[in-house]
């Protein structure tokens, strides 16, 4: 059952991963890239985090996707033109060396790892939000008070950039 | 049971009932809402138009579905599929009763309680902002567009103090899954004053229903969809069943509100009062409705009512009756109280709902804008921080 | 069907995100796209450090990770505001246009 999962949702993620860099429509890109976030959420699951599934869905899919299709909206960005003056073998060779790139990472992963244990769903109980909160504000206070001055800094650089010039 | 089989049987009763009382809450907000502005509503089709959603349905199933030629197929057909989708996966965490035993199967009436079912809420109501946002967008139309946009605005705005509303009764309760919450609020301060939520976060509580009543795009914050201003907004260009199921899907967030409303801050289904003096309140408010139904039956104001009245009165008498009997089936009483509970403080938010939405003007969109972030945030805020002074200063 | 799936196949899963990121990356002229394949990048970093979490049996990756979405949400607000400037400015979105000051 576990396999199962796993299956279907890596194989969404990465149908929706390809789908991103082939689209021309930069909705249907943002699109693709919520169908790998929500996967990828369905993976944490499986990975015994389920409060980092769950920020995933809320913070990632649901506000940051949310403003990349806003801008998208806003500045009427249509599909792509003509792409970039390359012969048609080259992108053919390109997509091969991808492949063969990617095949070549695969089996050094699993030359380098070769006998780790299985994934079994509900085998790491400690991914709860009371592990993490625990964690979070007694070992790593100090990278999560930063965090917070980050995102303000954000929000006012966000705000200064993109008001308008009076 | 076999799990499998048990969370079937629960998914189609759950799924069953839902649609019928989507169905049927649109009757009711027709009522409500015509009599507040002193009409009748729906009234020809069958008696006192209870068969009006009936011919509502089928009307919106054989129309006549226009795709016009200029939309973005893909994103045009798939957004109100995306928004009614979401709009009934959330209903899945909400606990409707505590455990029963029904002969040998010993369940819990939920469909599954996640751990961190509070925020599987939040997920779902989250991702449901790109229903709104792509049909807008995909219909290639100014004012759908315009709609979509501030609809999704809106709907990004008003999530922050709904998640910091939400924040305050889970820092009490101590726990993310609905089940838990709700009994941790079972029990009476000095043996009457029921322990809900609401009470110490009466704040909370007003914050979440009007953050509420924006997530939902409703009255007063229903600009999107504004229906003198926008020409229906951002659902302009969808007929028949994608209408309608923006429809349903509106109609669905309400409910998942509320139903979220009650039980994190209304106690989900435990009654008002202690427990041997609550039995008696369903009996109780069921014969005033059957006897007030059968009273105005005699003498009546239009000539149909002779018959609907009273056979209305007879069907409160009939329910009254059914609570009675169930004082002693223990099982059935178990099931009866907690949806008579649970469904009543629903019923009772949602008249607010459609209440609201017959009495107030709608917000101006900077004003809505400006209401979120200046106003109703740094009061969330402030919630949050007094309460987790309080939880802090006083836990062992 | 197997119940548990070795632990070489997310990483395997997160390095092919990773390529396909880094792809788009180089391959796009879109800058939103740029930003996606961007983002894209990170949510494969998100899935190595919550396997690695789970081979340890501890919950430091999915801090980290929490920390990795903080700083991808503070990055895409602030770069999405670069871009609306640039729009403003140049009425493109193909980065190879924005090329004033190239040699």
């Amino acid at each position: 059952m576990t396999a199962l999962i796993f299956f279907i949702f890596a194989g969404i993620a990465v149908f929706c991963g390809i789908n991103l860099v082939v689209q021309t429509h930069p909705i249907a890109s943002a699109l693709s890239l919520i169908g790998v976030m929500g996967s990828l959420a369905i993976l944490y699951l499986q990975l015994g985090g389920e409060f980092i599934a769950a920020a995933q869905v809320i913070v990632y899919a649901g506000a940051i996707m949310v403003l990349f299709v806003f801008v998208i909206m806003l500045l009427n960005a249509g599909a792509e033109g003509t792409s970039l003056q390359v012969s048609r073998f080259t992108k053919y060779l390109g997509i091969v060396l991808l492949a063969a790139f990617l095949g070549l990472i695969s089996f050094i992963i699993q030359a380098m790892l070769p006998k780790t244990e299985g994934v079994v769903f509900g085998l790491f109980q400690g991914g709860t939000a009371l592990d993490v909160g625990r964690k979070l504000f007694t070992v790593y206070l100090l990278p999560f008070e930063v965090t917070s001055v980050l995102i303000l800094i954000a929000i006012v650089g966000a705000v200064v950039l993109a008001r308008k010039e009076v | 049971m076999n799990f499998l089989i048990l969370s079937l049987i629960k998914a189609a009763v759950v799924a069953f009932v839902l649609l019928t009382a989507l169905a049927y809450l649109q009757w009711i907000e027709r009522k409500v809402i015509a009599h507040i502005q002193l009409r009748v509503g729906p009234y020809r089709v069958g008696p006192h138009g209870l068969l009006q959603p009936l011919a509502d349905v089928v009307k919106l199933i054989t129309k006549e579905g226009v795709i016009p030629s200029h939309v973005n197929r893909v994103f045009y057909l798939m957004a109100p599929w995306v928004a009614v989708t979401l709009a009934l996966i959330s209903i899945a965490v909400i606990p409707f009763g505590p455990e029963i035993q029904v002969g040998p199967v010993k369940t819990w009436m939920q469909l599954t309680d996640l751990n961190i079912g509070i925020l599987f809420v939040l997920a779902v109501s989250s991702v449901g902002v790109y229903g709104v946002a792509l049909g807008g967008w995909a219909s290639n139309n100014k004012y759908a567009l315009l709609g979509g946009l501030r609809s999704s605005a809106q709907m990004i705005s008003y999530e922050l103090p709904l998640g910091l509303a939400v924040a305050a009764p889970l820092l009490l309760a101590n726990t993310l899954s609905f089940r838990k919450m709700v009994e941790y609020q079972t029990g009476y301060w000095l043996g009457f004053i029921p322990r809900w939520n609401a009470i110490p976060e009466i704040f909370g509580f007003l914050v979440f229903l009007i953050a509420g009543f924006a997530e939902t795009n409703r009255v007063p914050f229903d600009l999107p969809e504004a229906e003198n201003e926008l020409v229906a907004g951002f659902h302009t260009e969808y007929s028949s069943m994608k209408f309608a199921a923006f429809f349903m899907a509106e109609y669905a967030n309400m409910v998942t509100v509320t139903a979220v409303a009650t039980l994190l801050f209304l106690g989900g289904w435990t009654p008002l009062f202690p427990e041997p003096y609550s039995d008696a309140i369903p009996i109780l408010v069921f014969l005033f409705g059957g006897l007030i139904a059968i009273y105005h039956g005699l003498n009546p104001a239009r000539r149909k009512d002779k018959f609907t009245l009273p056979a209305a009165g007879l069907v409160f008498l009939g329910i009254a009756a059914i609570f009675g009997l169930s004082l002693f089936v223990p099982v059935l009483k178990a099931i009866l109280m907690a949806l008579f509970w649970f469904c009543g403080k629903i019923g009772i938010l949602l008249f607010l709902f459609i209440w609201v939405r017959g009495t107030l003007p709608r917000f101006r969109y900077d004003q809505l804008m400006r209401f979120a972030w200046i106003f109703l945030f740094p009061l969330s805020v402030l919630n949050l921080l007094v309460t987790s002074l309080v939880v802090a200063l006083t836990s062992k | 069907m197997l119940n548990s799936v070795p632990l070489n196949w997310y990483l395997i899963l997160s390095a092919i995100l990773f390529g396909l990121g880094v792809a788009g990356f180089i391959y796009r002229r879109n800058i939103i796209t740029v930003f996606m394949s961007i983002e894209l990048m990170l949510n494969a970093v998100n899935l190595t450090f919550i396997t690695f979490s789970y081979n340890f049996k501890q919950v430091d990756g999915h801090i980290f990770s929490f920390f990795v979405m903080v700083v991808a949400a503070a990055e895409a607000a602030v770069g999405l505001a670069i871009i609306l400037t640039v729009f403003k400015n140049r009425e493109t979105l193909m980065i190879d246009e924005v090329s004033s000051m190239k040699y």
